[in-house]
C-alpha cells in the first residue's frame, strides 16, 4: 500500500494526514512536492487540508493548476482513488476533479467546530466499510466550506449517488447540507470536514470510530486492489 | 527618530565623534525603550530564571525548556499594542507573526497561539468594537493560514482601554534537543537575509511603540503575509535538518539594525553588510529606511560557506528570495556600506546595549483615594443579577472569537479551549498545559497583589488539567515609565511576580516589557499578562461529563475580597475596595491537594475560581454539563459574610471539584492530609443553577436561560453593536 500526500505550498495538514497513515492504520505514505511527478506505483492520492498559495486569488484555484495536477488528473482517470480534505476538496473543485463550488459559510467568518456526518454513499474507496446514514463526528475548519451546486446539477448528483456526505445539522449554510461529493465513477471523493483529525481518542473524545472507518475504507480498497 | 539629549552625548563619547545620519538611524532603533529596555533591565534581573530543566544559550529569543527524552519546549510572549490600536487587523496578525519567528529561531517548530485582547468598554463603544472585531480577524487569518493552532487565550474589556488596544500573543514551540540552534559564527562566515522584501512599512515601528499614542501614524504599522511567513517556517525547519543555519534571529522591532547588532554583539563578531543587497520592496528606499524597516517575515542567517549552496536551494523549493547581504569579521564592529561607501561602523557593543536609566518611583496618589472598604446597596433578586453578570463581556463565553480559530491543527489540542487550560500533546508521550490570564481591575486596585494573582490564576487553571507548573512567562504592560507613579506600580508588579516565582520556585523563562501605552486620555491600568506551563507525564484531566447525584466540592477559604472584582464594577459601578491577596503557603498546600485528588483519579472534573467568584464558575461547569446543581451557601467556608460578596468574592487558591460519591472519602482522605480547608457545597441534577440559603432560595436560574445569555452575548454585541 502506497499512498501520495500532495504538498502544496501552504498546505498545513499534511504532517496530520502522514502522521495518521503512517502511525494510526500503518498505511505507507509518503510526500509527494506539488512539482514532482508522481510514481505510477502509487495506490492512492490524498489532497490534504491548509492555505495552498495563502488562499489567494480564491481558495484552491492557484494550487489547481500545479504542475502535479496533471498527474492526479490521469490517476483519477485511472480509477486511482483520490481523497480531497478541506483545502485538497476545493483543489479538486478547482481542478474539475469533482461537481460544485465552496464558498464563504454564511457567518462569513472561519469556522473551528465540531460537527457530525451523515454517511449517503457508502460504495466510494473511503467509505465503503461505513454504514449507510451512519453518523461521524467530525470537525471542520475552514472559511470557504458552504458547497454550492444549482438545483439542476444537484438532481444529477442525487441519481449518481455522487453526495457521499451530509451535515446532520445545518452548518454553514451548504447546498442540500452537502460535506462532500464524489465524481460520476466515485473514485474521487471530497469533503470539507477534518478525518484525520478525528480518529484519535486523545484527539476525538466522543467516538472516533466512525472517522477511523473512512481510512480503513481505504485499506480494504487498495489492500484489496493488490 | 530621536534619542534624548544625554543619550546623544553619551553616543559622541563612547564612538568618540559624532555618529553619521545612518549610525545615527541605527542607534535611535535600537536604544528605543521597545528595543533596549533601558527602564526595566536593571530591575528584570530580580526574577529566577533558572531551573534544573531550563536550557539558556547566547542569542536566544525564546525561553527553551527540557521536556524529556531529548525533546524541548519554546515559549516566547510579546505584544503588538500600538500597531493594534491604530491597524488592528494587521498589527494582531504581524503580532502573531513576530512571536512565531522567535520561536522558530531556536529552531523549533511552532505548536500553538495564545492570544490575550484587551479593548475598550464594548457595550458603550462602537470603536472598540472595531477593534476587537479586527483583531480578531486578523489573529484568525494569520493563525490559520500557517497552520498553527490557537488554542487559548483571553479577552477583557475595560474603559481604561478606550480608543486602545492591548494585543498579547504567546507561542508555543516544540523540538529535538540536539536541533536547537545553538547561536555561533566565526570569520567568514555569511550573513544572508531570507523571506519577504524589505519596504517602507513599519518604519520606526519601535519608536512608535515607545511613545504615548497620540498620532495614527499608520506607517508604522506592519503589513501581514501569513503565506510568506509559513514558507519561511518550513523552509528553515528544512534548512536545520540539513545544518544549514549556524546563528539565526527574527526581524522584530528595529529591523535589520537590531537583529545586526544584537546577533554579533550575543556572538562577539563584527558584521558587515552591503544595503545595495537587501532584496527590498521599493526601488527608491534609502540605506537608513532599509536599516531600520521592520517589514515582516523576514529573517536573519549565519551560515557557513559551504552551506550557503544547499541553503538557496531550500529557499528556491519554497519560492522565498534568499539574499547574501554580508559576512562576519572579527572586529565586533556593525558596518553598513553601500557598494564602497561606508555609512556606518560602530562598535556592536555600543549599539547593542543602550544606557540603562534609573527611574524614580512613587506610590501613585489615586491608590490613597481609592475607598478601601465598600458599601454595596443591597440587591433585591440575585438571580437576575447573576443573568447580568453571564452576560457581561468579561464574564460571557468567547465562543464568538476562538471557533474563528484554528484550534485543532496540528492535531496536539487534547484539551479545547473554553474552560480552564488547553493541553498539547507532544511526542514522547507527555503533555504540556498553558495558560495566560491578566486582571487589570485587581492590578489597579493593588500593582504587586493583582499581578501575584494574576500568576496563581494561571497555575490554577494549568493545575485544573492535572499539570505541574515548570516555568512561566510574563508579560508587563504598563503607561509612561517616566512618570514615577507608573514606575512605582510596575515595579511593585514585578516583585510580587518575583515573591512568589522564588517561593513557588517556577522559573521565569521569558518576558516583555511594553512601557507607554497611554492614549490622550491617560494611562492604562496596570495590566501584566502571565503565561504558566505545566507538564503532565501520564494522562491529562480531561472534563468528564457531570451526572445527576455527583458533589461539588469547593477547595480553599471564601474572604471578603471584592475589591477589583467585576461584580462591584459591573454591578455597583464601584472601583476600589481590598483585592485578593494570595496567602503563599495556602496557595501550595490547595495547589498540592488539588494536583494530588486529580492524579489518583478522584476528580471527575476540576474548575478555578477567579473573575465574577463562585457563582460564575459553578454556574460555567453547569452550563458546559446542561445540567443544574443545588448548593447551600452555608457549606462554603466563608466568615459570616452577606450573600453577594460570598458569591461574587474573587478570592484566589479556591478550586471546584466535581467528584462522584464513591470516591467522597478518598478525596477527604487527601484534603486532610494536605491540611486544607474545604467544603462540600451541594450536588448537581435538575435544570436549574440553585443557590439556596438554610432553606430559602436565594438563586434560581434555569439552564437554558443561563446557556444563552451566556454563550450568545458576547456574539449579539459584535454583530449587531
Amino acid at each position: 500500500m502506497n499512498v501520495g500526500v500532495i504538498v502544496f505550498p501552504g498546505s498545513n495538514c499534511d504532517r496530520d494526514m502522514f502522521h495518521v497513515l503512517n502511525d494510526i492504520f500503518k498505511i505507507k505514505a509518503d510526500y509527494f512536492w506539488h512539482e514532482k511527478k508522481l510514481p505510477k506505483n502509487l495506490d492512492a492520492i490524498i489532497l490534504p487540508g491548509g492555505f495552498s498559495y495563502g488562499d489567494r486569488l480564491r481558495a484552491g484555484v492557484i494550487a489547481a493548476h500545479s504542475p502535479v495536477i496533471s498527474d492526479v488528473k490521469k490517476m483519477a482517470k485511472d480509477g486511482i482513488p483520490i481523497l480531497g480534505v478541506c483545502n485538497g476538496f476545493q483543489i479538486l473543485v478547482e481542478a474539475g476533479l469533482l461537481p460544485g463550488v465552496l464558498l464563504k459559510n454564511n457567518s462569513l467568518s472561519f469556522m473551528c467546530k465540531w460537527t457530525r456526518l451523515i454517511v449517503e454513499n457508502n460504495k466510494t474507496p473511503f467509505t465503503n466499510k461505513l454504514k449507510l446514514h451512519q453518523k461521524i463526528p467530525i470537525p471542520i475548519a475552514n472559511r470557504e466550506g458552504r458547497y454550492y451546486i444549482d438545483n439542476k446539477t444537484l438532481s444529477s448528483l442525487k441519481k449518481n449517488h455522487q453526495i457521499v456526505f451530509r451535515y446532520s445539522d445545518i452548518v454553514n449554510g451548504s447546498t442540500f447540507r452537502i460535506a462532500g461529493v464524489c465524481n460520476k465513477e466515485s473514485n474521487v471523493v471530497g469533503l470539507m470536514p477534518h478525518p484525520e483529525r478525528a480518529t484519535e481518542p486523545a484527539i476525538n473524545p466522543s467516538d472516533h470510530k466512525p472517522s477511523s472507518l473512512i481510512f480503513e475504507s481505504l485499506i480494504q480498497t487498495i489492500g484489496a486492489a493488490q | 527618530m530621536s534619542l534624548a539629549k544625554q543619550e546623544s552625548i553619551f553616543l559622541e563619547k563612547k564612538i568618540g565623534r559624532k555618529p553619521t545620519n545612518t549610525e545615527f538611524q541605527i542607534v535611535a532603533a535600537e536604544w528605543s525603550e521597545h528595543c533596549s529596555y533601558k527602564s526595566s533591565k536593571k530591575h528584570l534581573k530580580m526574577l529566577p530564571m533558572t531551573g534544573h530543566n531550563i536550557i539558556s544559550e547566547k542569542g536566544l529569543d525564546s525561553g527553551v525548556i527540557d521536556v524529556g527524552d531529548n525533546y524541548v519546549v519554546t515559549v516566547h510572549i510579546e505584544s503588538h499594542n500600538h500597531p493594534s490600536a491604530v491597524e488592528p487587523y494587521g498589527g494582531a496578525a504581524t503580532g502573531v507573526g513576530g512571536v512565531i519567528r522567535d520561536i522558530l529561531s531556536a529552531g523549533t517548530r511552532p505548536i500553538a497561539i495564545l492570544d490575550g485582547l484587551r479593548f475598550g468598554n464594548i457595550e458603550k463603544d462602537p470603536f472598540a468594537i472595531w477593534l476587537f472585531k479586527n483583531a480578531v480577524s486578523g489573529i484568525a487569518d494569520y493563525g490559520n493560514c500557517i497552520g498553527i493552532p490557537t488554542i487559548g487565550g483571553e479577552i477583557e474589556f475595560d474603559e481604561c482601554y478606550t480608543n486602545y488596544a492591548l494585543v498579547d500573543v504567546a507561542a508555543i514551540g516544540f523540538g529535538k534537543k540536539d536541533r536547537l540552534i545553538k547561536n555561533n559564527a566565526k570569520k567568514g562566515d555569511l550573513v544572508v537575509l531570507i523571506g519577504g522584501p524589505t519596504g517602507r512599512d513599519g518604519i520606526g515601528g519601535s519608536q512608535f511603540a515607545s511613545d504615548s499614542l497620540e498620532s495614527e501614524d499608520r506607517s508604522a504599522v506592519q503589513i501581514p503575509d501569513p503565506f510568506i511567513e509559513k514558507l519561511i517556517i518550513e523552509a528553515i525547519l528544512e534548512a536545520r535538518n540539513q545544518k544549514c543555519i549556524k546563528a539565526m534571529k527574527d526581524l522584530g522591532g528595529g529591523g535589520l539594525s537590531c537583529a545586526i547588532s544584537e546577533t554579533a554583539d550575543s556572538l562577539s563578531i563584527g558584521i558587515e553588510l552591503d544595503v545595495n543587497q537587501i532584496h527590498t520592496r521599493e526601488s527608491d528606499m534609502n540605506p537608513d529606511e532599509i536599516m531600520i524597516s521592520e517589514s515582516q517575515e523576514r529573517m536573519l542567517i549565519i551560515t557557513d560557506k559551504n552551506k550557503l549552496k544547499k541553503l538557496q536551494e531550500i529557499c528556491k523549493k519554497f519560492s522565498i528570495i534568499c539574499s547574501v547581504i554580508g559576512k562576519v569579521k572579527d572586529d565586533k564592529l556593525m558596518r553598513v556600506k553601500k557598494n564602497n561607501q561606508t555609512l556606518a561602523s560602530i562598535p556592536t557593543n555600543i549599539v547593542a546595549n543602550a544606557p540603562l536609566l534609573d527611574r524614580p518611583s512613587s506610590e501613585p496618589n489615586y491608590l490613597k483615594k481609592l475607598p478601601k472598604r465598600i458599601q454595596l446597596k443591597e440587591v433585591s433578586n440575585l438571580s437576575n443579577v447573576l443573568l447580568k453578570m453571564l452576560g457581561n463581556p468579561n464574564i460571557a463565553s468567547k465562543i464568538w472569537a476562538y471557533s474563528q480559530y484554528d484550534h485543532e491543527v496540528g492535531i496536539r489540542t487534547v484539551i479545547k479551549p473554553g474552560l480552564d487550560a488547553s493541553v498539547l500533546r507532544l511526542d514522547n508521550g507527555k503533555f504540556l498545559s498553558v495558560k495566560i490570564d491578566g486582571n487589570p481591575k485587581h492590578c489597579y486596585v493593588n500593582p504587586r497583589q493583582g499581578a501575584i494573582g494574576c500568576f496563581e490564576e494561571a497555575i490554577r487553571n494549568v493545575v485544573c488539567t492535572g499539570a505541574t507548573p515548570i516555568g512561566m512567562v510574563d508579560h508587563l504592560q504598563f503607561g509612561n515609565p517616566e512618570n514615577p507613579e507608573i514606575f512605582w506600580t510596575f515595579l511593585e508588579s514585578l516583585k510580587g511576580l518575583t515573591d512568589f516565582a522564588k517561593f513557588f520556585k517556577i522559573p521565569c523563562v521569558g518576558g516583555k516589557v511594553s512601557f507607554y501605552n497611554e492614549t490622550p486620555k491617560g494611562p492604562i491600568k496596570p495590566t501584566p499578562v502571565i503565561g504558566v506551563l505545566g507538564i503532565i507525564d501520564k494522562e491529562p484531566s480531561h472534563p468528564q461529563k457531570i451526572d445527576r447525584g455527583n458533589i461539588l466540592i469547593i477547595v480553599g477559604n471564601t474572604n471578603d475580597e471584592l475589591g477589583g472584582s467585576e461584580y462591584i464594577e459591573y454591578i455597583h459601578g464601584i472601583i476600589g475596595g481590598t483585592c485578593p491577596q494570595v496567602d503563599f503557603k495556602t496557595s501550595k498546600k490547595n495547589m498540592t491537594a488539588v494536583l494530588e485528588s486529580i492524579k489518583k483519579g478522584y476528580v471527575k472534573c476540576a474548575h478555578d475560581c477567579s473573575k465574577g467568584g463562585i457563582v460564575i464558575a459553578i454556574s460555567e461547569l453547569c452550563m458546559m454539563n446542561n445540567i443544574g446543581c443545588n448548593i447551600s451557601l452555608e457549606k462554603i467556608s466563608a466568615k459570616h459574610l452577606e450573600s453577594d460578596r460570598i458569591l461574587f468574592s474573587e478570592t484566589h487558591s479556591r478550586y471546584l471539584l466535581v467528584i462522584d460519591k464513591k470516591d467522597l472519602k478518598k478525596i477527604k482522605k487527601v484534603f486532610t492530609e494536605n491540611n486544607v480547608s474545604y467544603g462540600m457545597i451541594g450536588n448537581f441534577g435538575g435544570n436549574q443553577i440553585l443557590f439556596k440559603k438554610g432553606s430559602k432560595s436565594i438563586i434560581n436560574l434555569r439552564i437554558d436561560k443561563a446557556l444563552s445569555k451566556w454563550e450568545k452575548s458576547l456574539e449579539e454585541l459584535v454583530i449587531h453593536g
